[in-house]
């Protein structure tokens, strides 16, 4: 009964269920990310290969995520989140502390972050919650969304990992404002968010959490030591000027002034070496990449599938805007990876799969057939 | 199957707002692009030359480099003071984790003594002039290889090559041309206060004594700068730029290093010091004092307990006796008392004196002994002089009395620094009236002025003025100002240092000058001269003095015996003191002896002083100049030569 069909697309991109040129996007991206790692790495090829390899295997899962049908998850959607909600429950009683914070599950093989999932489980269950509404959807319906929301996201924030907590409950949010959440009530959810917020500062902000945001307020009050991270950021993107000092010519990344330089703050490495002009490349090819993924969810055929689609482009948009603003000073210090180009795994993994959500969408059409 | 009824979902409608939606992100996420890139644009092109300052001073940093410091030679440019280039082990403790357990381990890997632990500990409790501890100096290129194998294990520990001095003649010349050692606090108070802190920015020792230290001007040299790239660590990574230190500037000495190492031999074992100066300009051919010690002990910081073995020393290592050490000058002064005695017309040459033993003040009961057991019978000065008659010298000092006495001797240089080119001097005493009524808050008595007059009493002198106050005998009343410093490396040359010379007495008339330098040769030329013997065979002829001087006052007028030498203890015998020149009739050099506690000045200093003499006659003496690679200083009248001749 259904078969998949595209008539713009390569037959073998096709056969593979891969969006051209999204797909050439994200290679671009990751192709970037290793110069940059090189750099930032002190031109260590051992930290280089192991990010080949990350690459290599989020492709790898971006692949198979890709030949499933979207229409599926719809199904799945209830059971993965509450899987995921499980894991969350689990990592408080029994989860692995490092860095501070109780965010990993020891399952003898690996570690797992379960929040990782969550990226992902909630869009799923917003998504299947929203598209058996009838849309716009309904103030009550909103708040059951909420709810559902709330949950893991509070979960999250008790680990406590502010950073990944405010991306799931984004990323919920995101599909509810997808799903035509009424205006008025994104200007009332504003104005209780900005209401909440000194209750918020005195309630639920660690101390450590604070310090963040009073350096992010005034970086040079500390320069030794919390605002030492933020100005060392932003002397190295201002120093690289309109054409950047060169490839592995970064001064304050090669000799080691900047902080987690091939993680958190690699896109200070890549402004220092790049210039302005490698930034506004670097902006176009990450816009290019969700402009794609948001024209493939508004093609896509179903409510549940675009709703999907649409908060996980909106949700990566939200890494690109968080990270850039925070290492350039926009924004306080939260620990949010450049997407695709920070060196590290399991975020990129969760990315990938989310892209390849969006290649199946994409790539897994039925024939409009009429009842 | 029929579903549960919904209502008629209008999915064209649905799908335009998901668009209309989709769309307005799509637009916020442009206009988050754009504030986004107009953030980025402030950073890197308004606020770019900000950021690239501070990205600048992050990474640079300006390095002083310390300057060489310049050698030290002798007359005849022979090196007594090098920069040798050692590896040393250092270690930055801020940089090191467990540092303790990280010591124990190098230490052991390298077998290095357990007591640098217990020094670098002390170091590291002091305020420090710089980042890193010296753990080693003088690492063998064994040690070197080893802990390069085994770096990785050691962060924050580092071989570093730096210059060193080193004394290559070691104890010789220790007290004269002294050493350096490390700046400590009081050094960085005194730099800071004269202003030398920024030069001395990368220096790590300097001049402590003697010529290193009275020269450190001449010998540190001018601070240089590196502009260097520096990592988060503060290390350095290049230099980007250089800006060369000038070195310290060479320097000659007047010192021999073949008459020092005579005069150290002579010594030998003994605790005394000789000094030898030429006679025409006070240069300091040798100046020696014993016992002595090694210098290079002090440059990479003495151990604890090599320090307190040189402090406990009863023999006193550390004072150099050639002008710290207080001697009385004993029958030496006998010339100088005879000049003035002639001077004040007291006496005449042939003034006869006789000498029935011993000496008495009217109305004192107690009798001043002369050496000589029965007396010398009829005395002039000559015979005096010749055969130091003390009897001779109590009359004629009585009649001079302390005030001229005193006067005169002050004015020849008793009492005072000579001015010599070391900071370790002492003016010894030349007492006076005024000075035993602060001192003691008692009269001058006659009887002190007998004591006085054979050169006893309160009466101390250096022996490095006991060889300046024998050049005024030499010359005749003049002498040059005894100068180590010979000639000073220069961009245009070598700068011979100019004497300066004075004259601290003039007599009315030239014959007192040749009774006085007669009577003191004869002193060697004559068979009843006390230093005939030494100098009986000698190829020169030479000029001296006597002298011995009672270290307890062992002799009472009724006392006929003097104990025989071997039976007094060792430290109660009698100090041995010898002054003399030669050639003496065209006097080419002084010499100064005193030898504690080892008897008369005849049988003891007269055959040192023979010794070096000989030694200076054979190999240094040439056209009645010491010889020196260094160009004699000539005259500034005489020097304006054509230069076609």
């Amino acid at each position: 009964m259904q078969t998949t069909e595209e008539r713009d697309r390569h037959p073998l991109l096709a056969k593979l269920h891969i969006d051209g040129p999204l797909f050439l996007g994200l290679l671009a991206l990751c192709v970037v990310s290793l110069f940059v790692i090189y750099s930032a790495g002190g031109e260590n090829s051992r930290i280089m290969i192991a990010q080949s390899i990350r690459i290599g295997l989020s492709f790898a899962i971006l692949f198979i995520v890709a030949q499933i049908n979207p229409a599926r998850y719809s199904s799945w959607a209830v059971l993965i989140y509450l899987f995921g909600v499980a894991l969350l429950v689990a990592v408080l009683f029994v989860g692995v502390t490092g860095k501070g914070a109780q965010r990993w599950l020891d399952l003898g093989i690996a570690r797992v972050q379960p929040s990782e999932v969550l990226k992902l489980a909630v869009p799923f269950m917003l998504a299947w919650y929203c598209a058996r509404k009838e849309l716009p959807i309904r103030t009550t319906h909103v708040i059951g969304g909420l709810i559902l929301v709330m949950i893991p996201t509070f979960l999250i924030y008790k680990q406590p990992d502010l950073g990944t907590a405010i991306l799931v409950a984004t990323s919920g949010i995101f599909v509810l404002f997808l799903a035509g959440m009424s205006w008025r009530l994104i200007t009332l959810g504003g104005f209780l968010a900005a209401l909440s917020l000194p209750l918020l500062w005195i309630f639920a902000l660690h101390d450590y959490q604070k310090q963040r945001v009073l350096t992010f307020l005034n970086p040079e009050s500390d320069p030794l030591g919390a605002g030492y991270h933020i100005i060392q950021s932003k002397i190295a993107i201002g120093s690289g000027g309109v054409e950047g000092k060169g490839w592995l010519q970064g001064t304050q990344s090669q000799l080691e002034f900047l902080p987690e330089r091939h993680t958190d703050f690699i896109f200070s490495v890549f402004s220092e070496e790049f210039g302005l002009i490698g930034v506004l490349g670097l902006l176009i090819l990450y816009g290019f990449v969700i402009t794609r993924s948001m024209l493939i969810s508004i093609r896509a055929q179903s409510m549940f599938t675009r709703l999907m689609g649409g908060s996980i482009t909106l949700t990566f948009f939200i890494y690109v805007l968080v990270n850039i603003g925070m290492v350039s000073g926009l924004l306080p210090v939260v620990g949010v990876p450049l997407p695709l180009i920070s060196y590290g795994g399991t975020s990129m993994v969760t990315m990938m799969a989310g892209f390849g959500i969006i290649m199946a969408i994409a790539t897994h059409r039925r024939l409009v057939v009429s009842n | 199957m029929i579903r549960k009824r919904v209502p008629i979902r209008n999915h064209q409608a649905e799908a335009q707002l998901f668009f209309r939606r989709a769309a307005f992100c799509l637009v916020v996420v442009c206009i988050v692009f754009l504030v986004l890139l107009g953030n980025l644009y402030r950073l890197q092109v308004t606020s770019h030359e900000e950021y690239q300052t501070r990205s600048n001073s992050n990474r640079i940093m300006v390095l002083p480099v310390a300057p060489n410091r310049g050698l030290i030679y002798d007359r005849n440019g022979r090196i007594l003071a090098e920069n040798i280039p050692v590896y040393s082990l250092e270690v930055i403790p801020e940089e090191v984790r467990n540092l303790d357990e990280r010591l124990l381990e190098v230490t052991e890997l390298l077998s290095l003594p357990l007591e640098n632990i217990e020094q670098f500990n002390q170091q590291l409790r002091y305020s420090r002039r710089f980042p890193q501890i010296a753990l080693a100096d003088n690492l063998t290129e064994q040690q070197v290889a080893q802990f390069s194998v085994h770096q990785h294990r050691f962060p924050g520990f580092s071989v570093e090559a730096r210059l060193q001095r080193n004394y290559p003649f070691g104890p010789l010349f220790t007290h004269s041309i002294g050493y350096v050692g490390r700046i400590n606090e009081q050094d960085e108070t005194r730099l800071e206060e004269a202003g030398l802190s920024a030069n001395y920015a990368a220096t790590r020792t300097m001049g402590k004594l003697g010529v290193e230290r009275f020269y450190e001007n001449l010998l540190h040299g001018e601070v240089g700068y590196q502009t260097v790239e520096v990592n988060n660590r503060g290390r350095v990574l290049r230099t980007l730029e250089l800006n060369s230190p000038t070195p310290g500037q060479d320097i000659y000495l007047e010192v021999d290093a073949g008459l020092q190492q005579v005069a150290i031999e002579q010594l030998g074992d003994k605790r005394g010091a000789i000094v030898v100066l030429d006679t025409q300009t006070g240069g300091v051919l040798a100046m020696a004092s014993t016992p002595t010690y090694d210098p290079n002990w002090f440059v990479g910081g003495i151990s604890v307990a090599q320090y307190r073995s040189l402090l406990s020393n009863q023999d006193n290592p550390l004072i150099n006796r050639a002008t710290q050490g207080r001697y009385p000058p004993a029958s030496t002064v006998k010339p100088l008392i005879g000049l003035l005695g002639l001077q004040e017309q007291i006496i005449e040459p042939e003034t006869r004196v006789w000498d029935p033993g011993y000496f008495e003040i009217d109305g004192v009961d107690r009798r001043m002994r002369d050496w000589k057991d029965g007396g010398h019978g009829w005395v002039n000065l000559d015979r005096a002089i010749t055969e130091s008659c003390n009897t001779f010298y109590y009359h004629l000092s009585l009649q001079l009395g302390i005030d001229t006495l005193s006067d005169f001797m002050h004015q020849v240089g008793f009492g005072h620094r000579t001015g010599v080119d070391i900071l370790e001097e002492n003016a010894a005493l030349m007492p006076t009236r005024g000075w035993k009524q602060a001192r003691f808050g008692e009269p001058w008595f006659a009887g002190e002025t007998l004591s006085v007059g054979i050169g006893q009493s309160y009466w101390t002198v250096t022996p490095l003025q006991l060889a300046t106050t024998t050049q005024v005998l030499a010359n005749r009343g003049s002498r040059g100002v005894p100068r180590f410093l010979r000639a000073v490396e220069e961009d245009a040359g070598l700068r011979r240092v100019v004497p300066q010379f004075e004259t601290p007495i003039v007599v009315d008339s030239e014959e007192y000058w040749d009774a006085v330098q007669t009577a003191m040769e004869h002193v060697t030329s004559r068979v009843t001269g006390t230093a005939f013997r030494a100098f009986n065979d000698a190829n020169y002829t030479a000029a001296g003095k006597t002298g011995t001087a009672q270290v307890v006052r062992l002799a009472d007028e009724d006392d006929a015996e003097r104990p025989e030498t071997e039976d007094v203890e060792e430290r109660f015998r009698d100090n041995a003191t010898y002054i003399g020149y030669a050639p003496a009739d065209t006097p080419e050099i002084v010499i100064a002896i005193a030898i504690e506690n080892v008897g008369g000045g005849g049988s003891n200093a007269a055959p040192i002083a023979r010794e070096v003499m000989d030694y200076y006659f054979e190999h240094l003496s040439v056209d009645g100049r010491p010889i020196s690679a260094i160009a004699d200083y000539v005259e500034p009248a005489e020097e304006p030569t054509d230069a076609n001749d």
